[in-house]
């Protein structure tokens, strides 16, 4: 059994966020994380190894410095790393992306045991979106929003998380399941034996020549000019001002506040 | 002939995928009925909405009130209960059948669950978790002179364009993005729930809401995986760290403690699944248990919002949670500090401001 | 000359910072508070193998020098000084057994220190030998009949000493030869005749447990000599020699901490109507803790670099050591001052950190003791 883990390499929003004054993001301000619902992913991965001692791969598409990431993950307990890299890759959307990565995972051979675990979105862009459509692509089941993931035989048994509540689902390998944050789930630490044999470790980089023919890649819907989606304008909302002293009587003060809060969609 | 999602001219009218959970529509089904039915008229094309499930079709004149010309029920007991196998299958026969030029779905989580399945299969683009959408251009413009920093006069757009602009936050609301979707059709988007406004029910356009029945086949060969049970649970989130939504109280509560702890909790739950947290004065009291503490001894939480109900914001209270994306703080005192970082400060009487928010807010989301 | 991290050494940095973040931080208030030895953290940082740092994998251990030695325990200090003091102290027992002892030694010892969980600690301070550690009067006299060392004497202010698995203790084999007839010799917590006498209440690194140790007619085997008798001092001398980088990371973890603390609390403090750090006199102050520390830093993996090379490295090791804790006194001085009232307070954790970095001037050697070194090995050219 082998586990495919697609992680992503994102912006830290958690502090102060930087734009650009084109109203681009500012990345190279920002310290560059592991996606945290895919930390969840990776544990869960793990945890599967912990128990059967299954092959644990951790795929990511990214720029070339993104192998740094997958040699941390791979210093937590994964076996290998897989790295999808080429510029004629860059400027995917998620229908590009997937497309790209389901080709590779194809390439690398996905057998009837295997399973993709993905996070549940990657908080710069929170599309949740790449993970069902990789198995689409697969032609294999998903389980999205899962929060716990038990295997036994062909069969895999993943709790769902909904907004009020949860489903148990069981179903077959090969299959994608996408994982969530959960209490029950904290992601292990690099170990520091880890860490020293992370570079001795494979680590397989997958460029465009390589994925060029495979069959599932459609050269005209991948990358920036490729992609069904495309930025239209971006832009950054009107700057937080000082703050308001809301005025009037108790009444007039509450409504006015509900009022602004309504039109931001903050309710 | 075979579906083809670059013809994009052979695709018609705006198509609502209205999501049940046992046997009931979602608050969302309104929401997107009626978004949609706006983007019809500017489209001048007919507003459909596709409700899968099992004996639902009394359900479905209800869309009808908010907006819906048509409803397409596809009923089969495979459809009871959401599964993507199945739902993924029904949803797209018929979208590559009637070809729909636009298909809106709630970012619940069903539907991203089943909306970017379903775009892979359709071989088209998805927008995900879209809080504002446009078809007509003018109207698009107008949208950015008030929601963005662009300088409009400057810039010149194709008036006539007719691709759903789909606009999305991105990076927690600092950037914003218009998204489109120009050479392949369906143009699908997720849409965050609780965005849209709902629309005034009309029972009269309930009535003349046209309701068909479609047959569906689903083979055993289509559902690789099956829902074992479903749990519905009422949970509560003590994770600050985690909370999108906190409501803080201070030594302001002293008059009546576990009233003030009461309206906060009440104002969490209006908001929305919020939680409580309290300043240092409130956990070394003994009103709170530790770990509700917010500050620099306490947790640093960056929630979507952030209500401090009777804290007058010593620095070390401030230092954990200026980092909000919006905060509200209300106090007796005008000079207190907390209202130096609020985005929306209201001086008074917590216990008379408060329940009357929770009234407002309650009443802003039924309008 | 190249004074980058490997891209190891870079990711053990961020391992250990993330540690120090989530684990050790949000407890340092508590430990501090009551007094309390940090049990399950010291058992997580076996499970990631920060035990085991310097010792080969085949021991247990994981690998690295001394410069990960520094590098760990400097990033614990900038959270918790406690936690960076109960590491940095506890290397040093696996070092002494990997450096002297016998390959029975180490295959029964060292995979219990590296990633059992269980703690190392080394014992030579007495009630009456302090700086004079040749003052020792701990008797191991052995015993023909059972060829086992019977140990007399009393040990205090050991780092660890009643929560130990594991003990390096110092005693004399042969008393009449003085420092000559000093030997090391392992002994095990559960031994009859050695008890744990009074566990002191200390003005700093209060989470790190000190504590006297007793033993009478304790006995234990002969087997369990560490290095030749006769060889204690020496064996000593090294294996502080050593101890001192772990205090200077100790202390320059600290002092980064304390100026983390400050330049955030520059910029969020207003007075006068403006943030503090637009204050020159403020500002002169972050100048002056930020150069300080590099400097001591500088100084710490210089010395670090000489030890993991092999080269000799004495006279460094005291100076980092000096130099690091004079300054760690310095700066978290300053930087409580920067946060006046509030870095009274114990809302704040600077005062914590004021009275942890005091210790760094004192244990392993005082400054006084460091001078002597340093003057000796500087004038004897």
């Amino acid at each position: 059994m082998r586990i495919y883990v697609c992680v992503k390499q994102v912006p830290d929003t958690s502090g102060k966020v930087a734009v650009n004054p084109d109203g681009t993001l500012n990345r190279a301000s920002m310290a560059a994380i592991i996606n945290p619902d895919d930390m969840s992913a990776i544990e869960q991965a793990l945890k599967l190894k912990d128990e059967t001692g299954c092959q644990v791969t951790a795929v990511t598409m990214g720029p070339p410095p993104a192998e740094g990431m997958l040699r941390e993950i791979i210093a937590m307990g994964a076996d290998d790393g897989v790295l999808i890299s080429a510029r004629e890759f860059g400027g995917s959307d998620t229908f590009a992306t997937s497309q790209i990565i389901s080709a590779a995972i194809h390439k690398l051979g996905l057998s009837n045991e295997d399973m993709i675990f993905c996070g549940r979105q990657a908080i710069d862009g929170d599309t949740a979106q790449v993970g069902p459509q990789i198995a689409e692509k697969l032609g294999i089941p998903q389980v999205t929003y899962g929060a716990g993931i038990k295997k036994s035989g062909d069969l895999v048994l993943v709790k769902r998380m909904l907004e009020d509540g949860y489903m148990m689902i069981e179903v077959e390998t090969p299959c994608l399941i996408t994982c969530m944050k959960d209490k029950a789930v904290k992601p292990r630490y690099m170990s520091l034996n880890g860490i020293m044999e992370c570079y001795s470790k494979p680590l397989l980089v997958v460029d465009y020549e390589a994925l060029k023919d495979e069959p599932l890649i459609e050269l005209d819907t991948i990358g920036l000019k490729g992609s069904p989606t495309n930025i239209f304008k971006s832009f950054t909302p009107p700057q937080k001002g000082v703050g308001v002293m809301l005025q009037g009587t108790d009444k007039e003060k509450v409504d006015d506040l509900v009022d602004r809060l309504m039109k931001k969609h903050v309710i | 002939m075979a579906f083809n999602s670059a013809d994009i001219n052979s695709f018609r009218d705006i198509w609502v995928f209205c999501e049940q959970r046992e046997g009931k529509l979602v608050n969302t089904d309104f929401e997107l009925i009626s978004e949609g039915r706006k983007l019809a008229d500017e489209r001048g094309s007919k507003l459909v909405g596709i409700l899968l499930g099992h004996e639902v079709s009394e359900i479905a004149k209800e869309l009808g009130g908010y907006g819906a010309d048509k409803v397409i029920v596809c009923d089969h007991p495979e459809l009871e209960f959401y599964t993507t196998d199945a739902y993924a299958k029904v949803l797209c026969d018929v979208v590559m059948e009637e070809k729909p030029e636009v298909i809106l779905i709630g970012a619940t989580n069903i539907g991203r669950d089943l909306g970017p399945r379903c775009a892979a299969r359709l071989h088209t683009g998805l927008t995900a978790d879209c809080t504002h959408l446009d078809i007509d251009m003018k109207k698009y413009v107008e949208f950015l002179s008030t929601s963005s920093t662009l300088d409009i006069s400057s810039m010149t757009f194709p008036m006539e364009d007719t691709n759903l602009k789909m606009t999305r936050p991105a990076f927690g609301g600092h950037l914003m993005a218009t998204i489109i979707c120009p050479r392949f059709r369906p143009c699908m988007s997720t849409v965050r729930p609780g965005v849209m406004k709902k629309a005034e029910f009309s029972q009269e356009m309930a009535e003349a809401c046209q309701v068909v029945t479609r047959h569906v086949t689903l083979t055993d060969e289509d559902l690789k995986s099956k829902v074992i049970n479903i749990v519905k649970e009422t949970k509560k989130i003590v994770d600050l760290i985690g909370a999108e939504i906190i409501v803080s109280v201070g030594r302001g509560i002293s008059k009546d403690v576990q009233g003030g702890i009461a309206l906060a909790e009440k104002l969490a739950d209006a908001f929305g699944n919020g939680v409580v947290g309290g300043s240092r004065a409130v956990i070394d009291s003994g009103w709170l248990p530790a770990d509700h503490q917010v500050g620099q001894t306490g947790k640093t939480v960056h929630p979507k919002v952030y209500v401090a109900l009777g804290i007058s914001g010593a620095i070390q209270h401030k230092a954990g949670m200026q980092d909000s994306e919006l905060i509200i703080a209300v106090n007796k005192d005008e000079t207190a500090p907390i209202f130096d970082c609020a985005d929306y400060g209201i001086t008074g009487d917590l216990f008379k401001i408060v329940p009357m928010m929770i009234e407002a807010i309650k009443e802003g989301k039924n309008a | 000359m190249d004074f980058s991290l490997t891209r190891e050494q870079e990711m053990l940095k961020k391992l250990a910072r993330q540690f120090a973040e989530t684990e050790l931080e949000p407890v340092a208030e508590e430990i501090d508070r009551e007094h309390v030895f940090p049990a399950e953290n010291f058992k997580k940082m076996a499970e990631i193998g920060l035990t085991g740092i310097g010792i080969p994998k085949e021991f247990g251990g994981s690998g690295g020098g001394t410069l990960e030695k520094v590098i760990a325990v400097s990033e614990f200090g900038k959270k918790c000084m406690a936690s960076a003091s109960i590491l940095s102290i506890h290397l040093i027992a696996p070092q002494a057994i990997y450096k002297y002892g016998t390959k029975e030694q180490k295959e029964a010892y060292l995979p219990r220190l590296t990633k059992g969980g269980e703690l190392g600690a080394f014992a030579l301070t007495e009630p009456n030998a302090g700086s004079d550690a040749g003052a020792v009067k701990t008797t191991a006299i052995l015993d023909p009949q059972t060829n086992e060392y019977v140990l007399n004497g009393t040990k205090c202010f050991i780092s660890g000493g009643g929560r130990a698995g594991v003990l390096v203790i110092f005693a004399l084999t042969e008393p009449k030869k003085g420092l000559k007839g000093m030997s090391a010799i392992i002994v095990e917590k559960v031994t009859p005749g050695f008890s744990i006498g009074k566990v002191e209440s200390k003005m700093g690194i209060a989470g790190s447990e000190t504590a006297e140790l007793i033993f009478e007619d304790c006995r234990v085997p002969a087997a369990n000599l560490l290095g030749k008798e006769g060889k204690g001092f020496k064996i000593a001398m090294e294996a502080l020699d050593g101890a001192r980088i772990g205090v200077g990371a100790q202390a320059i973890g600290i002092a980064e901490g304390a100026i983390d603390l400050s330049v955030k609390y520059v910029h969020e403090r207003i007075q006068f109507g403006k943030p503090i750090a637009n204050l020159q006199g403020i500002q002169w102050y972050i100048a002056d803790m930020a150069t300080k520390t590099a400097a001591a830093r500088a100084l710490v993996e210089f010395a670090a670099y000489l030890e993991d090379a092999g080269k000799p490295f004495t006279m460094e090791s005291a100076m980092c050591k000096l130099n690091a804790s004079e300054n760690a006194r310095f700066v978290t001085n300053l930087a409580l001052q920067i946060h006046g009232g509030y870095g009274y307070m114990k809302d704040y954790p600077l005062e914590r950190m004021y009275r942890d970095a005091k210790i760094t001037e004192i244990y392993e050697g005082t400054s006084e003791i460091h001078k002597v070194v340093i003057a000796r090995e500087v004038m004897k050219r």
